[in-house]
């Protein structure tokens, strides 16, 4: 129990280090993804199995298909898949495959090795969780909530062009922005000059 | 403790938005570890409710986060924060 905690929590500075330290995105990503499912094992070993699965499902699913989404996005161009392909080379997975390889090699040992022992002595069933969740911290998801749909709201008005157009243009690279805003911009939904008229409708003051 | 303290070299170190933002996930994390291992450590529930509180707080702060970072992409074309140092207005 204790060695494979130890094993699994080294896993996590070795892998964070070497995130914090990589030049490129990508690869950063990649440590941060074997960063996450390292601690979801120590989550679980710990007897926290329904917090592993968060980890799992939330962090190392939703969160990182986000970033990665945005750093696919930040490098829209002809020369994006030659840069990927540059990015993925075989000697850039040795490293995450033989970090997860312990990993995954923890957990069958684990499963394999000790399936009638419990997982901890002091394990919480999701089913405690649940009823400490909505029982007296039941205020605290409903603010869970309501910060959830504040950043939704938050992230769609960030992410518009509207609030972009309205604003008064950057001052270091006017040409090139706007050059960049034609390439960035849907086909098909609206030229730029509805993009303008758009942003001239809103009241003033706003941002 | 050790990833706490990673994360917050990661996050003074970098001048890269998105990898500001990791290192902001890896100290979320950090805090979320600690709640679990002390609610592991006493028994109670407690410690994986507040970590899914936890969940819930990086969900949201990476969502403005990347909507930021497409934001001071679009307008400065770089993801140097030290680009966007300037106040005017």
């Amino acid at each position: 129990m204790n060695s494979v905690f130890y094993l699994s929590a080294a896993v996590a500075i070795v892998s964070t280090v070497l995130m914090i330290t990589r030049l490129n995105a990508v690869h950063a990503l990649l440590y941060l993804i074997l960063s996450l499912l390292s601690i979801a094992v120590i989550f679980f070993i710990s007897g926290a199995p329904f917090a592993a699965g968060l980890e799992l499902i939330i962090y190392a699913g939703a969160i990182m298909v986000l970033f990665i989404f945005v750093v696919m996005l930040l490098n829209l161009g002809d020369r994006a898949t030659a840069q990927e392909r540059s990015w993925l080379k075989p000697s850039m997975w040795v490293g995450p495959a033989t970090l997860a390889s312990i990993l995954a090699v923890e957990v069958a040992y684990f499963l394999l090795h000790e399936p009638a022992q419990s997982l901890a002595p002091g394990e919480i069933a999701p089913k405690a969780v649940g009823v400490a969740l909505f029982g007296p911290y039941v205020i605290g998801v409903e603010l869970a909530s309501m910060l959830l749909t504040a950043a939704l709201v938050g992230a769609y008005h960030l992410g518009s062009r509207h609030v972009e157009k309205s604003e008064p243009r950057n001052l270091r690279q006017p040409a090139n922005s706007e050059a960049h805003h034609v390439d960035f911009a849907k086909p098909g939904i609206a030229s730029s000059d509805d993009f303008v008229r758009v942003g001239n409708d809103r009241p003033a003051g706003a941002p | 403790m050790i990833l706490f303290a990673l994360g917050t070299i990661g996050l003074l170190v970098r001048r890269d938005l998105i990898f500001i933002l990791m290192s902001i996930e890896v100290m979320l994390n950090a805090a979320g570890l600690a709640f679990v291992a002390a609610g592991a450590r006493w028994g109670q529930p407690d410690g994986q409710v507040m970590f899914i509180f936890i969940l819930a707080t990086a969900a949201a702060e990476v969502s403005i986060g990347l909507a930021l970072v497409l934001r001071l992409h679009r307008q400065y074309k770089s993801l140097d924060v030290d680009a966007a140092s300037e106040m005017r207005g």
